[in-house]
């Protein structure tokens, strides 16, 4: 209980400095924190392979895939922009219908019958729930047509990042040819005068 | 030591509603970007906490297709962010006048 309680304090606190922070790299570290408190959560829940996929994925794909977008993005001349927020104008009305449907919903749960769930079983047996070997056997078997599913969405975001990127090499293109062409020139250059 | 499925509904609740709010108020995209994986982290918690409640392993496969489903978002929205923002402009959403018809 204590331990819930400790972890959800790091949850809402890190999520709460990922949306106020001024740098989006201080917003990656606060998600950081805030992805692998949950992964705690996972295991406290008894789900082993999502805790671990959490860390792998979320904290190892996709964290480093911000990082490296806000290191690109920040590259050029200028200093990464902090952007403007709408904070000022819309802060009252927005922060009013938030809490409000929060409001509601803590209302709306704390009116509803209350079940538990049960104390963590004992981790790590084929045959006990939430166990790695279960989990995949689930996986395999019961709930193939998901797992199929995953592997097709997963295709259609490598397809759509290829055509982003291969629109982007298309207009770079004719720029590097350019540079090549002058350092070809350059070079020839040299050689007349040596 | 056990804790009720309601102090799960009611962490899930507020980490999604931090997540709405950083969608609605922040206007660096990454940053909007962050917050819908913040939310769908809440979601997840959500489908761990009830697979637990009901002894179901349904909950968390479908927790692993939000796994991938939020990897590919991630990867598709930041090939957008940079395919749609040089380096040297200021990085706000409001600028992307393309696709007002």
């Amino acid at each position: 209980m204590i331990a819930f309680w400790t972890l959800a304090a790091i949850l809402i606190g890190s999520a709460v400095w990922t949306i106020v922070a001024a740098k989006p790299v201080y917003s990656v570290v606060a998600l950081l924190i805030n992805f692998a408190a949950l992964a705690v959560v996972y295991l406290t829940l008894s789900a082993e392979f999502l805790g671990v996929i959490q860390i792998i994925v979320y904290s190892g794909a996709i964290l480093v895939l911000f990082v490296f977008v806000i290191a690109l993005l920040s590259s050029g001349v200028a200093p990464f922009a902090i952007g403007p927020n709408r904070l000022p104008k819309i802060w009252i009305p927005t922060a009013v219908a938030v809490l409000a449907a929060l409001g509601f919903l803590i209302f709306a749960v704390a009116r509803a019958p209350q079940g538990s769930a049960p104390a963590t079983a004992p981790v790590g047996n084929q045959g006990v729930f939430g166990s790695i070997a279960d989990f995949g056997k689930a996986l395999f078997t019961v709930q193939l047509l998901p797992f199929e599913v995953t592997a097709l969405v997963l295709m259609v975001a490598v397809i759509g990042v290829i055509t982003l990127g291969g629109e982007q090499m298309r207009e770079v293109r004719p720029r590097a040819q350019a540079a090549t062409d002058r350092r070809m020139r350059e070079a020839i250059l040299r050689e007349g005068k040596g | 030591m056990v804790v009720p499925i309601g102090d799960y509904v009611a962490l899930a609740a507020v980490i999604f509603f931090i997540g709405v709010f950083g969608v609605i108020v922040r206007r660096n995209p990454l940053i909007m970007l962050m917050s819908i994986e913040l939310m769908l982290n809440a979601g997840n918690l959500l489908l761990v906490a009830f697979a637990r409640l009901w002894l179901q392993n349904a909950g968390q496969i479908f927790a692993f297709i939000v796994i991938t489903v939020a990897a590919a978002e991630a990867a598709i929205g930041l090939a957008i962010i940079v395919t749609t923002f040089r380096p040297e402009r200021f990085v706000d959403v409001d600028d992307v006048r393309s696709l007002h018809g």
